[in-house]
Parts: structure tokens; C-alpha cells; sequence
């Protein structure tokens, strides 16, 4: 299980501070599929980080399973079984698809393995497995593989930033069966930040964050019909993109 | 041949033991100490300088010639000629490579030039890694030069690599290529603590539809330093492309200064240079796979050089 316990992260150019996450408050129990969603800039991606340790809190602490972690670094929070997937993944010269799922899985993963994770995501494992993860491949392949190294791991946790950004229709279509294959025998508690109603569809739990804090929270059915208003407001929020 | 010999062929040369097929020599020391010469591939020692002749029989497929350079003490000062005869049609892979195991205090150098004379329609492969180890204050210097004459058609992939451990390297390579000649090479290089490298590279693309593709890589750590120097020089309607990409880490200073010239219009270069530090989100990746910042910086090192 992972608390949050009144959350702030709060940056200062010098003169005045600007809270991102403001005194955020939230329990993601074991086994739950969790959709975060709401405005750009409204501090969504702040929290993923702040869970993953990838950012420190200004305020507050992080329990995961009973125990503190608000201090501890990334790499002790990945031994925990956290794991992130990055809403822009970098890319590594030299390093085949194959050898980071490895390094993802935490061993040499099997062939069929490996291509069975990459088409859970949509891609043709065959052509891929031997690529490099540089700059030849395309934004929505990166972002497949970025996926695809969640899924090599053995997580209690698993975060998705906008797994759909970048994405094109049909291999977004294998997205959300994927993830809809996940639900199905899955242990591990799912975040996944998200502005697509077929994702949220799949939640147990959906919460809205703007302006850093939680607007509103609660099942599909509670919260989809205020959600449809929320997204109307959100169009003011454009433009302030974290 | 003892123990320390092994560990060092086996890093430059992939051999943990005498070759039981194809040719070899093995020099240590600033002598020829193995060699064995097959059917189509003859290795005959130069009678007015030190080095070897390698004559590689036309039509020869399959073959592998391994010729890697050892040294084990200090103070040694060794230069050698090396020519190799690719005759035509033939298909060959070459390992060469030079390590120095320098326990002393004194200064210990290789200086290979090697020649490559490449006929018509042959392929060869050619590899040479570069390392160096050992507990002494004595240098480690490895300074190799790479001349390759290519007929028509020939195709020639060289991969050059200096693993660790050489303290001043400097690496002369040319390449002189007829029509329909494809060249490529693959540069790899990492130098820390004081080293230096140098590697200055010419490729003349003579004939029409030559091309040529240099790939440079390169990690310098500590307070190394690093000058690249890769020059293509198009005389036909020919294609080349020059990348140099580096890593650059702690004090180190890195120069990259590609050239390209065009002789005639037809010819088609293309320059890339870039030298960066490693990407931050790339780190905190490999972290949240489980790995500590210095355990994600080595695999990014390793890939990068793989």
C-alpha cells in the first residue's frame, strides 16, 4: 500500500515560491488500478516523480507498505518494487531493445519473452529485438519500449506518465488491451497518469489533481459525470505544461 | 607463453590458447615468438625490418589470420611493418590487436604500421584492440599506422578499439579507395586518468561509386584529453559519411575537427560531430531499473562502446 501524507513540493526562482504539489493526501491500496488525471500543469507527473523519489518532497512523507521512504533514493525505491515509466524516456546509443528489457527484468530475459512483451505494446518483436534504443527510432516506438520495461519487471507498483502521448490509434488500441489484460491475475498496484476515458474506463479509482491538489476523487461512475465539466475548465489550463 | 600472456591475448584477440586452425603470429617482446602459415594464407617475416609479409591467396574464403602483439616488460621499444596481400576475390577476417602488461618504471611502446593491399572484388574484416595494464609508473604508448589500398570492389570493415589502459596513443589511419569500393570503419576509444589520443584519418574516395562510413566513439574520463581528426576527401561520384560522437566526463577535454572535402560534384559528404555529457534522465532510467547512479553510468559507458 502506498500513503501519501500531506505532500508538497514547492520551487523558488529566488524571489517568490511556487507550489507544484500542494498538501496532497492519498492512499493507493494494494492491487489497485489508480487513473490520475486533470489539467496539464497541474502537478500529475510532480506526484509520479515524487512516488518514484526521481524529485524530494518540500513537505510531507511517503509510506509504501508501512514503511518510510520519503527519504530514500531512487535505486532503494526500485528494490522495493516501484517502478516509472517516463512520459518522454530517454534514449541510449548502443543499447539494444533486447538488452534493456534485460536490464529492466534484472537478468538476461529469454527471446519469447522479450517478444512478448514488445507485442503487448503493439510492436513487431522481430524487428525490434536487436534495434538500438537511439535516435533511429521513432517518439511512439521509444514510448512502447518504455512501456514494455515496466512490464519486464516484477513490480508491487508500477507508474505510467501518459503512457498514450506520442502513441499513434491502433497501437494505442493494443495499449489498452494490454492494460486491460494486466487487470486480469495482477498483484501489483497500477498508477497511470492518464487523459484518455478508455484507460479510466479501466479504473478502480480515478482522482483529478489541478493546481497541485486533489479536486475530486472516486469511482468511474462518481466521477465521470463532474469529470466532463473539469475537462472544460482544463482548456484554461493550457499552456502551463510541466 | 605464461599465464599473464593469455589473460592479455585473450582481451586483444579472443584467444585463450594457441589457434589449432588458420594462420597466426604472435609477437612478443619485439620478436615473432608463434607463427604458422596455411595453404592460402602465407606469413613470411621481413628480411630488412622488423614485421611480416601476410599473402592471402586469391579466391581464399572463410579464412581467419590472428597476429596480435604482446609486451610484458619495460623499457621495450618496438616497431614493426606489417604488409597484407588480400588477393582478389578473397573473403578473410583479421584480429590483430596490441597489449602491454608494464610492471615497471620505464616506458614501454608499440608502433605497428600496417598496410593493407586489397584486390579487386575481396572482403576483409579486419579487427584490432588496444590495451594496456600493469602496476609500474612506466608508460603504456601505442601508436598504430593504417594505410588500405582498395581496388575495385573490394570492401574493408575495420574496427579499432583501445579498451583501457594506454597512456598516449597516436593513430594515423588512410584509405585510398577505387571505384565501387566500400569502406567502413568502426572507432571505439576510451581514455582516463592522464592519457591522450590522437586520431587523424584520411579517406580518399578516388573512384566513381566509392563510399565510405567512419563511425567514431569515444568516452575520455578524469582529466584526459581526446583529439579527432577525420578527414573524407570525395575525388569522384562517391558517397561518405563521418560520425564522431563522444562522451565526455569529470576534467576531461575532448576536440573533434571533421573535414570534408569535394573534388567533383557528384560526390556526396556528410559530417556529424557531437560531444556531450551523459544525459541526466538516461541515469535516472537505469535507476529506477534498480541500479546505483555509478553502476547505471558503467552500462552507459559499456553500450556506448559496445
Amino acid at each position: 500500500m502506498l500513503e501519501l501524507k500531506n505532500i508538497s513540493f514547492t520551487v523558488s526562482d529566488g524571489k517568490e515560491a511556487l507550489g507544484i504539489v500542494n498538501d496532497v493526501s492519498l492512499t493507493v491500496p494494494d492491487g489497485e488500478f489508480m487513473v490520475i488525471t486533470g489539467p496539464n500543469g497541474g502537478g500529475k507527473s510532480t506526484l509520479a516523480r515524487l512516488i518514484m523519489g526521481i524529485e524530494k518532497p518540500t513537505g510531507g512523507q511517503i509510506l509504501f507498505n508501512g514503511t518510510d521512504i520519503t527519504n530514500l533514493s531512487i535505486t532503494e525505491r526500485a528494490k522495493m518494487g516501484i517502478g516509472y515509466a517516463f512520459q518522454q524516456p530517454p534514449r541510449f546509443k548502443g543499447l539494444t531493445v533486447r538488452r534493456l528489457l534485460s536490464l529492466a527484468h534484472g537478468s538476461e530475459l529469454p527471446e519469447d519473452q522479450c517478444c512478448s512483451y514488445l507485442t503487448k505494446v503493439g510492436l513487431c518483436s522481430k524487428d525490434y529485438l536487436n534495434r538500438e534504443v537511439d535516435a533511429s527510432l521513432s517518439g511512439g516506438e521509444v514510448k512502447r519500449i518504455e512501456i514494455a520495461t515496466l512490464m519486464a519487471r516484477e513490480l508491487s507498483l508500477a507508474i505510467y506518465d501518459e503512457p498514450e502521448a506520442g502513441i499513434d490509434l491502433w497501437s494505442f488500441t493494443m495499449l489498452v488491451e494490454s492494460f486491460k489484460t494486466m487487470m486480469t491475475g495482477r498483484k501489483e498496484s497500477v498508477i497511470i497518469i492518464s487523459h484518455q476515458e478508455r484507460i479510466m474506463q479501466l479504473a478502480d479509482e480515478i482522482v483529478v489533481i489541478a493546481d497541485g491538489k486533489i479536486r475530486n476523487r472516486g469511482t468511474k461512475d462518481e466521477i465521470f459525470p463532474k469529470l466532463m465539466g473539469e475537462f472544460d475548465n482544463a482548456c484554461n489550463f493550457r499552456g502551463g505544461e510541466n | 607463453m605464461d599465464k599473464i600472456d593469455f589473460s592479455m591475448l585473450g582481451k586483444i584477440a579472443d584467444m585463450t590458447e594457441i589457434p589449432t586452425v588458420g594462420a597466426y603470429n604472435i609477437r612478443k617482446n619485439g620478436l615473432g615468438v608463434e607463427r604458422h602459415s596455411t595453404e592460402n594464407i602465407e606469413i613470411i617475416p621481413k628480411t630488412d625490418k622488423p614485421g611480416i609479409d601476410i599473402r592471402i591467396k586469391p579466391g581464399t574464403k572463410a579464412e581467419k589470420v590472428h597476429i596480435p602483439v604482446i609486451i610484458t616488460k619495460e623499457g621495450v621499444n618496438d616497431m614493426v611493418y606489417n604488409d597484407f596481400y588480400v588477393g582478389e576475390g578473397a573473403d578473410v577476417e583479421i584480429v590483430a590487436g596490441c597489449g602491454i602488461h608494464n610492471s615497471g618504471c620505464q616506458t614501454s611502446e608499440h608502433d605497428g604500421i600496417h598496410r593493407f593491399f586489397i584486390g579487386k572484388n575481396a572482403r576483409v574484416r579486419y579487427v584490432e584492440k588496444h590495451y594496456g595494464e600493469g602496476e609500474g609508473t612506466g608508460k603504456r604508448i601505442l601508436n598504430p599506422t593504417t594505410q588500405v589500398y582498395m581496388e575495385e570492389n573490394s570492401y574493408c570493415e575495420m574496427e579499432m578499439v583501445q579498451i583501457k589502459g594506454v597512456d598516449s596513443t597516436i593513430r594515423e589511419t588512410q584509405a585510398n579507395l577505387a571505384a565501387g569500393a566500400k569502406y567502413v570503419v568502426l572507432e571505439k576509444l576510451m581514455t582516463h586518468g592522464s592519457q591522450k589520443a590522437e586520431s587523424n584519418m584520411t579517406i580518399n574516395l578516388n573512384g566513381k561509386d566509392a563510399s565510405a562510413q567512419i563511425i567514431s566513439r569515444s568516452v575520455a574520463k578524469d582529466t584526459s584529453e581526446q583529439v579527432f581528426k577525420p578527414t573524407a576527401v570525395g575525388n569522384a561520384d562517391c558517397k561518405a559519411h563521418v560520425q564522431c560522437d563522444s562522451i565526455i566526463m569529470d576534467e576531461a577535454k575532448i576536440s573533434s575537427v571533421p573535414a570534408i572535402t569535394a573534388n567533383n560534384a557528384d560526390a556526396q559528404i556528410v559530417h556529424e560531430a557531437a560531444i556531450g555529457r551523459i544525459n541526466n534522465d538516461q541515469l535516472l532510467k537505469l535507476m529506477t531499473f534498480g541500479m546505483d547512479e555509478q553502476e547505471a553510468e558503467n552500462i552507459i559507458i559499456q553500450g556506448f562502446l559496445a
